[in-house]
C-alpha cells in the first residue's frame, strides 16, 4: 500500500467518530451487507461513509489496511470494529452504543 | 470436504480449552456456524476474537473450500453474562 492510501484512509478514520467503508453511499447502499450496517449505525450518530465502488484502490487498500477480508468495514473512535456480522451481534448484546459513547472497548469487562 | 468434526477440532487445536459448537447450516459441507466460548477471548474485541478463530482456517476460506463461516464469540465472562439460554 502506498504511503498515500494509506494516509488517505487514516484521514477518514482520524476526522470520524463513526466511518462506514461501504458499496454505495448512504442515499443508495450497494450492497445488503452494507445497508445493514448503516441501519445499525444510523441512530447511534452521524455516520461518514465512503463508498469503496468509487475507488478501486480504496476499496482493496482498506481490505489491506484492517486485516479483514470483507466489506463493509466499521471504525468507531479510530478503532476497527469489524462487518455487519460483529456489528450486529453487537448491538444485539447491547454493547454497540456503549463502544460509541467510548464507555466501553467491546471487550469483556 | 469439510464437515462439522474437522471444523470443530482445527478450531480446539487453534483454541485450546474452548468450548466449540458447529453447525453445517446448507448440509453442504461449504457453509457454517461456529459458537465458541475460550479463555483466549477475554479482554478481546470481537474483531480479535473472529481474526483467532479464521488464522488456522486461513487456508480453506482462501481455497474457498470453506466458503461462509458465521461466527459467534464469547469469553466465558461474556458467556456468564449471557446467563442460562
Amino acid at each position: 500500500m502506498t504511503p498515500e492510501l494509506k494516509a488517505q484512509i487514516e484521514e477518514h478514520i482520524r476526522s470520524h467518530k463513526i466511518v462506514l467503508f461501504m458499496k454505495g453511499n448512504a442515499l443508495f447502499p450497494q450492497c445488503g451487507f452494507s445497508a445493514r450496517a448503516l441501519q445499525l449505525l444510523q441512530p447511534l450518530g452521524q455516520v461518514h461513509t465512503v463508498d469503496v465502488l468509487a475507488d478501486p484502490a480504496i476499496r482493496q487498500g482498506i481490505k489491506d489496511y484492517s486485516n479483514w477480508p470483507t466489506i463493509p468495514q466499521v471504525y468507531i473512535n479510530g478503532e476497527f470494529v469489524g462487518g455487519s456480522d460483529i456489528l450486529a451481534e453487537m448491538a444485539e448484546r447491547g454493547e454497540l452504543a456503549n463502544l460509541v459513547a467510548g464507555t466501553s472497548s467491546g471487550a469483556a469487562q | 470436504m469439510l464437515n462439522e468434526e474437522t471444523l470443530r477440532r482445527y478450531i480446539l487445536e487453534a483454541l485450546p480449552g474452548s468450548e466449540v459448537v458447529v453447525r453445517d447450516t446448507t448440509g453442504t459441507g461449504d457453509h457454517f456456524e461456529a459458537h465458541v466460548v475460550s479463555p483466549a477471548f477475554a479482554g478481546k474485541t470481537m474483531v480479535q476474537q473472529h481474526k483467532l478463530v479464521y488464522a488456522p482456517l486461513q487456508p480453506w476460506l482462501a481455497s474457498g473450500e470453506l466458503h461462509a463461516l458465521a461466527l459467534k464469540t464469547y469469553s466465558p465472562e461474556q458467556w456468564q453474562k449471557l446467563g442460562p439460554r
